[in-house]
C-alpha cells in the first residue's frame, strides 16, 4: 500500500487492475442474467408439458394413468401409419381404434388450451408494446366484443358470409378482424397516437357489447343461451377437425412476428427514437397489429372470450424475465398457455361431472394471482 | 473540411412554417449548439436534420451524401440523435438500452461483436457498472448518459442530441457536457446540440447558431453570438455579458417591456 501511494504509476496500475475486476464481474452477473433467462424458458416448457401430460390423465371419466397412455400410443400409432401411407401407399395396416374420450376430448381440448393459451400470450404482448401500453390487449382493444357481436348476429338473425355449421365461427372471425382493422386503420392515420388507439379500441368494445345486448333483448331463449354460453369463452368447441386451419394461421403468424422481436424492444422507447435508430414505428406497428389480430381473430372464434390471458401472460412473463423481446414473446405464449391449461382442468374437474367454462375459470384463478404479484412483484424491469 | 450540410430547409405544418430556410455547415469533429427562446424550432431542426420529420423543402447532406436518397437505416448509420430522457412504460436494462443502438448494424441476431462494443462505450461513460440496473431506476443525469451511449453505438459521425443538460443539477450539467466534449474530442464526432442554457453553450461549443421562430439569427463563435444585443433581439432579455476566462458569461438582468 506504502509503495503505491508513493509510486503514481504503481497506483495507477492497481486502479486500472481493480477497474478490470469489476467489468469482468458485471459481465459475468450479465452472461448470469441471460442464462437465468434461457433456464426459465426451459424450464416453462417441460412445466408445460409435464402439466399436459398429467392433465390428460385426470377428466370426469375414471380411467387408470396406463389405460390414458395405452390409448394414447395406439392412436398415435394409427395417425404415424396414416400418415406414412400418405407418402407409402398401402404399406402400412391402420387398425381401426374405437372411439374413445382420450383422444377425442381430452388430448384434442389440451391442444387447443396450449395453442390458444400460447396465441393470446403473444398476441397481448405483441399489443402492449407497439401500442406502448400496459391496458393493450385482444379485449381492451375490442377485438372480442366484435367477434362477440359476430356471434349475436349469426345466432338471431342467421346472417353470415360463411354458412353452414361455420356460421357462428365465421362470423366471429369476420368481426373480430373487422374490429382489428378499424384500430389499425386509425393506427396508420397520421397523428393517431397509442392512446387515441386504446381508447378507441374501447369504445369500439362498448360499441359492440351494446350491439350485443340488443340482440340478446330481442333473442330467444334458445339464442340468448348460445350467445350468452360463446361469450364465456370454452375449449370444447375445438375438435381434430379445427386444427390444419389453426395450424396454418399458427405456422404463418408466429414466426413473422417473432422476427419482429428487435424492432417491438425499438417499439418501446417511442416511434421517434425507433426511427432514429433506422426503423419505421409505423410499418412495424402496422404490420405486427394485423398479424397479431389474424391469430386472434382465429383463436376466438373458436374459444369464445378468453380475455384475461391476453393481458395478464405478457405481464407476468415480463415480471419474471424483463422486457427483451427475443424472451419476452415465447415467454409470454408459454405462460398464456400454462395459465389456460390449468385453468381448464379446473374447469373440468373441480364440481365433476359438471363443468364450468373455461373464461369463467381463467378469471377466477387468474386475477387473484395477477393482483398479488401486482402487490407483491419486485418492481424492477416493469411499468 | 465540410461534415454536414443543411441548406433552405424549410418545415412546417399545413400554412404555418416552423423553420424558414435553414442553412449552415458544421465542420468534421466540431460541437456547436443551437440557443433560442422556446418554440424557435431548434428540437424540429434536430428532427429534421435526422429526417425523423420530413421536410417540405431543402436538403441535409453528410460528408456530401443527401440524406433524401437514403433509407432509413442508412440515415441511422450515419446520423445519431439523442433525445430528451423520458420514463418509459416498458423499460429495459441498461445494457439492452444500449444495444438497441446496434440495430442500423445488425440482422435479427446480436453477435457477440456488437455486445463488445455495447461493453466498451459503457467503460468509455463510466456506467458499465450500471448494465443490468432498469432503465427507470437511473437517476436523469445517467439517463442521458445511457441514451448518449445508445447514440454512441451507432457508429455515426454525427451526433445531434436535443437538450442533454435539461432537468439536472449542475454536477450532472457538467458530467454529461463533460462526457460529450470528450467524444467530440477523442472519437471524433461532429455534435450538434439544442441548449437552452446560454452560459454551457459558451463554455463548451466551439460556435453557437442562435434561431428565432425558425430563422437563424446569428452564427460564430460563442463570442461573437453572445452580445448583450444579440441576446435582447432573441429572448427580450437585457443581459450583462462579460468574459470570464476567455469566454462570454451572460448574466440576464430584467425582460424588456417593449418586447
Amino acid at each position: 500500500m506504502g509503495e503505491i501511494l508513493k509510486n503514481p504509476v504503481a497506483a495507477e496500475k492497481a486502479a486500472k487492475g481493480k477497474n478490470a475486476r469489476e467489468n469482468s464481474g458485471i459481465r459475468a452477473a450479465y452472461q448470469h442474467h441471460i442464462w437465468k433467462k434461457l433456464f426459465f424458458m426451459v424450464f416453462l416448457l417441460l412445466l408445460t408439458l409435464f402439466l399436459s401430460a398429467f392433465i390428460i390423465t385426470i377428466g370426469p371419466l375414471d380411467l387408470s394413468v396406463w389405460e390414458v397412455y395405452h390409448i394414447l400410443y395406439n392412436e398415435l400409432l394409427v395417425l404415424l401409419s396414416t400418415l406414412l401411407n400418405l407418402i407409402f401407399p398401402n404399406s402400412f395396416e391402420v387398425i381401426e381404434t374405437p372411439g374413445n374420450v382420450v383422444w377425442d376430448i381430452r388430448f384434442p381440448r389440451i391442444v387447443a388450451g396450449l395453442l390458444a393459451g400460447f396465441g393470446l400470450g403473444i398476441c397481448g404482448c405483441v399489443m402492449q408494446a407497439v401500442l406502448k401500453n400496459p391496458l393493450a390487449s385482444p379485449f381492451t382493444l375490442g377485438i372480442s366484443a366484435g367477434a362477440s357481436f359476430g356471434v349475436a348476429v349469426a345466432a338471431v338473425l342467421g346472417v353470415g358470409i360463411i354458412g353452414g355449421p361455420y356460421l357462428l365461427v365465421g362470423n366471429a372471425f369476420l368481426f373480430a378482424m373487422l374490429c382489428s382493422l378499424f384500430i389499425i386503420g386509425l393506427a396508420s392515420f397520421k397523428g393517431a397516437t397509442s392512446e387515441t388507439l386504446i381508447l378507441a379500441g374501447i369504445a369500439v368494445n362498448y360499441l359492440f357489447s351494446s350491439l350485443s345486448s340488443l340482440f340478446q333483448y330481442f333473442a330467444t331463449d334458445e339464442q340468448l343461451r348460445l350467445i350468452v354460453s360463446w361469450g364465456m369463452g370454452d375449449l370444447a368447441a375445438f375438435s381434430w377437425k379445427n386444427f390444419p386451419l389453426l395450424l396454418v394461421i399458427f405456422l404463418i403468424c408466429i414466426p413473422l412476428i417473432y422476427l419482429k422481436a428487435n424492432d417491438l424492444n425499438l417499439m418501446t422507447i417511442g416511434d421517434e427514437s425507433a426511427k432514429s435508430l433506422g426503423v419505421n414505428a409505423n410499418e412495424v406497428r402496422i404490420f405486427t397489429m394485423l398479424l397479431a389480430s389474424l391469430l386472434v381473430a382465429t383463436i376466438v372464434c373458436f374459444t369464445g372470450t378468453i380475455a384475461f390471458i391476453g393481458l395478464v401472460a405478457p405481464h407476468v412473463a415480463r415480471m419474471l424475465i424483463g422486457a427483451d423481446h427475443r424472451f419476452l414473446l415465447p415467454a409470454s405464449g408459454l405462460l398464456g398457455a400454462l395459465l389456460l391449461i390449468a385453468s381448464d382442468a379446473v374447469a373440468l374437474n373441480i364440481i365433476s361431472p359438471t363443468t364450468i367454462p373455461t373464461g369463467i375459470m381463467c378469471s377466477l384463478l387468474g386475477v387473484p394471482f395477477f393482483i398479488y404479484l401486482i402487490v407483491k412483484g419486485k418492481r424492477k424491469e416493469f411499468w | 473540411m465540410v461534415k454536414l450540410k443543411v441548406k433552405d430547409v424549410i418545415f412546417g405544418y399545413s400554412g404555418t412554417n416552423i423553420l424558414e430556410n435553414v442553412c449552415f455547415e458544421l465542420g468534421a469533429s466540431e460541437l456547436v449548439s443551437i440557443v433560442g427562446p422556446n418554440g424557435a424550432g431548434k428540437s424540429t431542426l434536430l428532427k429534421c436534420i435526422d429526417r425523423i420529420l420530413t421536410p417540405k423543402t431543402g436538403c441535409v447532406s453528410v460528408e456530401e451524401k443527401d440524406l433524401r436518397e437514403m433509407g432509413r437505416l442508412e440515415v441511422a448509420k450515419t446520423l445519431s440523435y439523442v433525445p430528451q430522457s423520458t420514463v418509459r412504460v416498458f423499460p429495459s436494462t441498461v445494457f439492452d438500452t444500449v444495444l438497441m443502438g446496434r440495430r442500423p448494424h445488425l440482422s435479427w441476431f446480436s453477435g457477440e461483436k456488437d455486445k463488445e462494443k455495447v461493453w466498451q462505450v459503457l467503460e468509455l461513460l463510466g456506467i458499465e457498472a450500471l448494465a443490468l440496473s432498469s432503465f427507470n431506476e437511473l437517476s436523469g443525469g445517467q439517463q442521458q448518459k445511457v441514451l448518449i451511449a445508445r447514440a454512441l453505438v451507432q457508429e455515426t459521425g454525427v451526433m445531434l442530441l436535443d437538450e442533454p443538460t435539461s432537468n439536472l443539477d449542475i454536477w450532472h450539467q457538467l458530467d454529461v457536457m463533460e462526457v460529450v466534449k470528450k467524444l467530440v474530442r477523442e472519437k471524433k464526432v461532429t455534435g450538434l446540440m439544442a441548449v437552452h442554457d446560454l452560459n454551457l453553450a459558451s463554455k463548451y461549443s466551439d460556435r453557437i447558431i442562435m434561431m428565432k421562430n425558425g430563422k437563424i439569427v446569428a452564427i460564430g463563435s460563442p463570442a461573437q453570438v453572445l452580445t448583450s444585443e444579440n441576446i435582447a433581439a432573441v429572448y427580450g432579455v437585457e443581459a450583462d455579458v462579460s468574459i470570464q476566462a476567455k469566454i462570454p458569461y451572460v448574466v440576464p438582468l430584467k425582460q424588456l417591456e417593449a418586447f
